[in-house]
């Protein structure tokens, strides 16, 4: 799953315009992400702080 | 906010911000709906614009001007640079905008034109009847309303869905999307005329750090990698520490920003029916600069002057809109997009060691205008081999 680390997010976008599937979204400044994710991992390459992450499972 | 106008724009960038105003200023009935709380705020641009196509669309107004450029120097990945100076002596040819204001004013001047704006709104998705776009749910705190229209036009930016729920994909390639980072620093020794670009592999791979003035000891300092030479420990945000490290040891930060900017090809299509897509939505950016500024506001008053027109006909099925698709296209914009997009593809393959010869063979150069084309056009003049290199370069210059 993919994991948002908001305090290091910059709310640029970057990485929603690169989501094969369109599963991240901004509202404002709150990136969210929805169930069409399938964990590839190219938002997490492409950020520009490094704010995201797929996790294998769910962290505690 | 009514339930039905002749037009909704989506976004309140420079993009949507022409449109909306070129609309009302056509009689139409316009709104405008901007996600965020404030218009343009976070900036994510280094803020560069040239005067003359700046002009076309705002008088100059030292609010939104934090500097005018005269020159641009290019710095290879070994150090040795090269300056490029505009032919008329005397004559600033660009400037460094404050984008915050500048893109407010924007809004503003659409605003006193007749279109209605709303902030912290955001369309969450289209309304589609029989196949065409009707529309847009918006959201407002957590209020959703239906808003009908004739044509809506999508300026949604970079980070746009509204096309890709209306079932364009505009998913950017990995590679083509630029991962930036960028400080305002202050106090450095900067020459307050000149933009400055770092090119090399080391420095920004497939893309170039900048420092564009913002005031006499003030910059925008920035850098954009490729997509896929981001990883953890190379990212924008590392190779912009590194390079302010190198650069501006004492620099101050006083604001950072993230971004992305696409240098792919544009959408295929830019229209469907009830639908118009403009500036980084779009794909716009220009891929070798990845100033978009410009192409975001001349193609938000195309779409506007072929929306209006078929909002008056009564057709805003795709085939009428088309027009907007050729219109562009046709235009230089759109040539040099195309062309540029080419000589990026190019240039992206040199070496550090090619770029290094490169930029030694001129050391100061003179050029009636800034574009790539010249430059490009001039590089070559000095390094006929490059031509040779390149088949499909030679084409596209020719193209030009
Ligand atoms: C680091 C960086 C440096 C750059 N430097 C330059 C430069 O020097 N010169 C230059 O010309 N260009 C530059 N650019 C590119 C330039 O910023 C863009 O091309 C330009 O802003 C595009 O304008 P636009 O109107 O298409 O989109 P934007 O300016 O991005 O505006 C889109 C707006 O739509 C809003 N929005 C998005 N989704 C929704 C929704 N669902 N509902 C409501 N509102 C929504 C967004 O909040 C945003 O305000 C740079 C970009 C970056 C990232
Ligand atoms: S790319 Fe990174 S900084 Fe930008 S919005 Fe996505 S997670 Fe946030
Ligand atoms: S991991 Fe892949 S599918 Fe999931 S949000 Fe990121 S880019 Fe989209």
């Amino acid at each position: 799953m993919l994991v948002i680390h908001r305090e290091c997010c910059g709310y640029c976008g970057a990485c929603v315009s690169v989501c094969p599937e369109g599963a991240l979204e901004l509202v404002d400044a709150f990136l969210t992400v929805d169930n069409a994710c399938r964990s590839c991992g190219v938002c997490a390459r492409v950020c520009p702080v490094g704010a995201l992450e797929v996790c294998d499972e769910e962290p505690v | 906010m009514k339930s039905r106008y002749d037009a909704l724009v989506i976004g309140g960038g420079p993009g949507g911000a022409i449109a909306a105003g070129e609309l009302a200023g056509a009689g139409h009935s316009v709104c405008l709906v901007e996600k965020r709380p404030a218009i343009g705020a976070p900036v994510r641009c280094a803020e560069g614009i040239g005067k003359d196509v700046l002009k076309e669309f705002i008088a100059p107004d030292d609010r939104w001007i934090s500097a005018e450029i005269n020159g641009a120097r290019i710095v290879a990945p070994d150090g040795v640079s090269m300056t490029v100076e505009q032919q008329m002596a005397g004559s600033k040819v660009g400037y460094i905008l404050d984008r915050k204001i500048f893109d407010r004013d924007l809004v503003w001047q659409a605003a006193s034109r007749g279109a209605e704006v709303h902030v912290k709104t955001r369309a969450t998705g289209p309304i589609v009847e029989d196949g065409a776009v009707k529309g847009a749910v918006l959201e407002t705190c957590g209020t959703t309303r239906k808003v009908k229209a004739d044509v809506v036009i999508a300026a949604d930016g970079v980070e746009s869905k509204f096309a890709r729920w209306c079932g364009v994909d505009s998913a950017v390639p990995l590679r083509e999307l630029m991962s930036c980072a960028q400080y305002i620093l202050t106090d450095i020794d900067i020459d307050p005329g000149l933009t400055v670009f770092y090119l090399g592999n080391k420095v920004a791979p497939e893309g170039y750090a900048w420092v564009f003035p913002k005031g006499d000891r003030t910059a925008n300092v920035g850098i954009g990698i490729s997509g896929r030479r981001s990883r953890d420990g190379n990212r924008a945000r590392d190779y912009l520490d590194r390079f302010v490290a190198a650069q501006f040891p004492g620099g101050k930060t006083i604001e950072y920003i993230v971004g992305g900017v696409s240098v792919c090809r544009p959408l295929p299509c830019t229209v469907a029916d009830g639908l118009m897509v403009v500036g980084d939505a779009a794909r716009l950016a220009d891929p070798m600069t990845g100033g978009g500024i410009y192409n975001a506001m001349k193609t938000g008053r195309l779409a506007a002057g072929v929306a209006s027109e078929s909002i008056s006909s009564g057709d805003c099925s795709s085939s009428a809109l088309m027009a907007y698709d050729r219109a562009w296209r046709d235009s230089k914009l759109g040539k040099t997009l195309e062309r540029n997009w080419r000589i990026k593809e190019y240039f992206i393959t040199l070496s550090d060691e090619k770029l290094n010869t490169i930029i030694h063979s001129i050391s100061k150069m003179n050029l009636k205008d800034f574009s790539v084309f010249n430059l490009v056009k001039e590089l070559i003049r000095h390094n006929p081999r490059l031509l040779l290199e390149l088949k499909g370069l030679h084409d596209s210059l020719k193209a030009g």
